[in-house]
């Protein structure tokens, strides 16, 4: 028995309704007979594009997102050419032009927007084009081998684009623009006017300020010949042999009207992409949101995603408006602009101006926070920016450099390289992957990637480490321009399996007290059956975490290094770290260790950068016997745990000690050790500030001086070196482990699966950690007790281990054929 | 399952281990004269047989996390489908499968 399966029609074969169709393929394949009307004979195409292919660097070739084979491979009636022109309600069914019928039981309109054609006289003339579609791009392609002299009306995004476009292809271009500066909607006017230098430095010519008042031409056996010249309201004419209007698009919502579905400027919908028939969806530039019919291709992906989640019947998410960015997509002019780049009474403005080297940076800060910005010349940091933006971010504390953009933060690729634009094609932008940027821009152009998470599927870059995010964001930002959509890490989801983030499911964990893997993804209405390999391990700690005792660890949604606890290794084999509390070690120890080297035949020994001794090579099945003989407890080398504690030797022995740091370390180890956390934790104690043990890039470092010791955090030695901030300052040693304690169990508490501790900070800020952990006495002590009280009767996992528990785990079977 | 049974005119099954030896979600190693085998068992108790080599760089596909029909390679990260050894795309390579199956809580592979 076969359940007869909904029909989905959709209108409009552009971005918007395809990227829809597409994230609903993907959550619920299968789930509708869909058909798409498209009245353009094209498949779906890049239409951000178009600007390249005006000026010949790109071809439409290059710019096809789902070809024809797209529709068909998934199973989707695709009439092209077909322009739908009344929609039946009542009988649920489309028609178009030609008397094609379709029924729908959901309809999707993505019939985008139009272009705006000033009602003066002479629009009508041959030779007087819009700015749109492949077709318009091509009748101005062809219009440029014929004619020499083009006029441009309107001098915002679209029409500098086409005016470049056509200048490249040898016209003589003149741009006419009403306003007093050009894109005066994106940009102020210091940026404006070096825009318009740079342009007529490439043989622009501009008419400000100037209002059109006629197109003039011949009239031929009473039709339109073709355009001859342009005329204004001062009385001024200027010869012109081809137009072309690009002073604005509305959307198109023409068809919706017809049917009696509510209308604004464009198809009203509401937070879920529904119009007033609640059958009807809408999405892309002809949908109305809060009054808003959005131009950009950025919030268009947004709504699909919302839209598809709907039609898909899931009923999460809901889109709530996009803060858009603007980039120029004219080769060589490096233009970026968002938000409320104008300001206010409430607003302060952060400037940076350098004339001479074309560099202009404004940024609109309201209650520390980025509200809007501009960029010229340099828009490096734009994407940047954006981000902070969206995010909201508290700017307080790296006010004072902001304007200097990442790659002063220490947050950008390796080798110093912090400015992708620079880079040659064929130099390494992935170190992990070996992925250079030739490699990224050709696949996020001939895929049509548009996002992180996509590069990073196609390409690998910046899937490991992570530390060249920043380059490869900007790469994708110069390579899509204006669509291009920073993660909104605010909100991003876990993973594909769900909707909710990070933030979301620990608070349902510990607000409905669940207690299981299985009981999250049910009462969290997982799309998955059992989750993926990326959101089991974040459920399983966060389950822990949060209901220490009582929750069940679960080892199948572990990663291997946790299930056998030990580090697995290219070939297969795993390293055995043993635990060596403050880095301090005796004969019995070493010789035990000697004798376990020996009788296991363990190939490699190497004493690690944290004060062990790492023995490689080990077979799984031999694990539990090593772990037997070595009778030393876990180092959890291998954990998303307290690692080691580092430490120097200290007043017992050093001339200039002043502190007995390797005690300090040795209680700090003990007190901690069998910690899970996010992600792996490391600590020092110098007892100098000499600081031989390198506490100044540690989760938690602790410097001894003469009258006590300071603690500070959220250090990194690893991908991206990172100093540790100054927390406190504190007068025994009892303090030292409160404290650090309280920190610890804060960000075991609040950061997100797989974030360090500088990850953490940097989110949350200095400032509400020390509120947290210095401030809040009682806070803190609660925080510390809370620590204690998860860690109270955790046991060696490797001496569980070596007495028989979780056999099964190094048990492998032998079968003679 | 039934599907790969198709092909195995002419070779034995040989008995592997009880179904109840390989935790859900969860894989074992034969070690067998065909190479290294990984042997799962997913949330349906359904039980699946491929190469222990990742397709990528080799990586012991028994080792990594199973979720739903795939397993994601404890090296890279690269994710295989338990049925036919196909990675995910955009990545691209496949790994070897062998007959399994499972009768009277007994697994059974056909070399």
């Amino acid at each position: 028995m076969k359940m007869k399966k909904m029909k989905l029609v959709m209108v409009g074969n552009g971005m918007a309704g395809v990227r829809t169709i597409e994230e609903l393929l993907k959550i619920a394949p299968g789930m509708y007979d869909i058909t798409v009307f498209g009245a353009e004979p094209h498949a779906n195409y890049n239409r951000i594009l178009l600007s390249p292919v005006l000026a010949g660097e790109m071809t439409i070739k290059d710019i096809m997102l789902n070809d024809v084979d797209w529709y068909e491979q998934n199973g989707i009636r695709l009439h092209l050419n077909k322009k739908v022109v009344r929609i039946d309600r009542r009988a649920r069914k489309v028609t178009a032009e030609d008397g094609t019928e379709e029924d729908y039981d959901r309809l999707l309109l993505a019939t985008g927007s139009n272009p705006f054609i000033l009602p003066i006289p002479g629009k009508e003339l041959q030779g007087v084009l819009t700015y749109r579609d492949i077709g318009d791009t091509n009748a101005m392609i062809e219009a440029s081998g014929q004619y020499k002299r083009a006029v441009v009306i309107g001098g915002g995004l679209l029409g500098l684009e086409a005016a470049n476009g056509l200048k490249q292809r040898g016209m003589d271009v003149t741009v006419v623009h009403l306003a007093e500066w050009l894109m005066e909607r994106q940009l102020d006017r210091t940026a404006a006017d070096m825009l318009k230098k740079s342009l007529e430095a490439r043989g622009l010519k501009f008419l400000l300020q100037k209002q059109t008042t006629s197109i003039n031409g011949p009239l031929i056996d009473g039709k339109a010949g073709r355009v001859e010249s342009v005329s204004f309201s001062d009385g001024e004419t200027i010869p012109a042999d081809l137009v072309c209007m690009a002073v604005g698009i509305k959307p198109n919502d023409d068809l919706a009207r017809s049917a009696g579905i509510h209308c604004t400027r464009g198809v009203v919908v509401n937070d879920t992409l529904q119009t007033y028939d609640p059958r009807i969806y809408a999405v892309g530039e002809c949908a109305s949101h809060r009054g808003i019919a959005y131009g950009l291709v950025a919030p268009l992906f947004e709504m699909a995603k919302v839209c598809a989640n709907h039609l898909a019947l899931m009923g999460i998410g809901r889109y709530q408006g996009s803060v858009t960015s603007t980039k120029l997509k004219v080769t060589g002019i490096d233009l970026f602009s968002a938000g409320n780049f104008t300001g206010g009474a409430d607003t302060e403005d952060i400037v940076l101006q350098d004339a001479v080297g074309g560099v202009y940076k404004r940024l609109v800060i309201q209650n520390e926070r980025v509200v809007g910005g501009v960029l010229y010349g340099d828009t490096v940091d734009g994407a940047w920016y954006f981000q902070l933006l969206r995010d909201k971010q508290n700017i307080a504390e790296i006010r004072d450099h902001l304007m200097f953009g990442q790659s002063h933060l220490g947050n950008s690729g390796h080798q110093g390289q912090n400015n992708a634009a620079n880079m040659p094609d064929e130099m390494e932008v992935c170190g992990c992957n070996g992925v250079c940027k030739g490699t990224i821009v050709k696949a996020i152009k001939s895929q049509g990637l548009f996002t992180l998470d996509d590069v990073r599927k196609h390409t690998k870059a910046s899937s490991s480490c992570g530390s060249c995010t920043g380059l490869v964001e900007q790469i994708l930002a110069s390579t899509v321009g204006g669509a291009y959509e920073p993660q909104q890490t605010a909100t991003k989801p876990m993973c594909g399996c769900t909707d909710h983030t990070h933030e979301e499911v620990r608070k349902t964990i510990r607000e409905q007290h669940l207690l299981s893997i299985p009981d999250v993804q049910r009462f969290m209405e997982w799309r998955t059956p059992n989750g993926c390999a990326s959101c089991r391990p974040a459920l399983n700690y966060y389950l822990l975490s949060t209901w220490p005792h009582e929750a069940q660890d679960d080892p199948q949604s572990r990663f291997i290094n946790e299930r056998a606890h030990a580090n697995i290794q290219k070939d297969g084999t795993y390293s055995v770290v043993p635990r060596m509390f403050g880095g301090v070690t005796d004969a019995k120890q070493l010789r035990r260790i000697a004798d376990v080297v020996e009788k296991y035949d363990i190939p490699t020994v190497k004493v690690t950068g944290g004060q062990r001794i790492d023995l490689l090579g080990v077979k799984k099945a031999d694990l539990p016997k090593v772990w037997a003989d070595l009778a030393m407890p876990s180092g959890h080398a291998y954990a998303k745990a307290l690692r080691t504690v580092k430490t120097c030797v200290g007043s017992e022995w050093c001339r200039f000690g002043v502190q007995d740091s390797t005690q300090m370390g040795i209680d700090l180890e003990q007190a901690f050790w069998k910690m899970y956390a996010p992600h792996k934790v490391k600590m020092a104690v110098s007892g100098c500030p000499r600081n031989c043990a390198e506490s100044g890039i540690k989760d938690v470092g602790v410097i001894g001086v003469e009258s006590g010791w300071e603690i500070y955090v959220a250090g990194n030695g690893g991908i991206k070196t990172e100093v540790a901030q100054f927390l406190c300052k504190v007068k025994t040693a009892e303090e030292v482990l409160e404290y650090s304690g309280a920190f610890v169990q804060l960000y075991r508490e609040e950061a997100r699966y797989l974030d360090r501790t500088v990850h953490y900070v940097a989110r949350v800020g200095l400032d509400y950690v020390k509120k947290r952990v210095l401030e809040d006495t009682e806070g803190r002590k609660a925080l510390y007790a809370r620590l204690q009280f998860a860690l109270q009767g955790e046991k060696d996992p490797w001496q569980e281990r070596a007495a028989g528990a979780g056999r099964g785990e190094f048990e492998s079977f032998e079968v003679a054929v | 399952m039934n599907a790969v049974m198709k092909m195995s005119t002419g070779m034995n099954w040989t008995k592997i281990c009880a179904l109840e030896d390989i935790p859900r979600l969860g894989a074992r190693v034969v070690h067998s004269g065909h190479g290294d085998i990984a042997v799962f068992r997913n949330a349906e108790d359904e039980v699946f047989a491929l190469r222990d080599k990742c397709p990528h760089k080799g990586g012991p596909l028994s080792q990594g996390i199973v979720y739903g029909k795939h397993v994601a390679c404890p090296l890279h990260g690269w994710q295989i489908g338990l049925a036919d050894g196909q990675a995910v795309a955009p990545d691209v390579g496949c790994t070897g499968s062998f007959p399994i199956k499972v009768e009277e809580g007994q697994i059974y592979l056909q070399l």
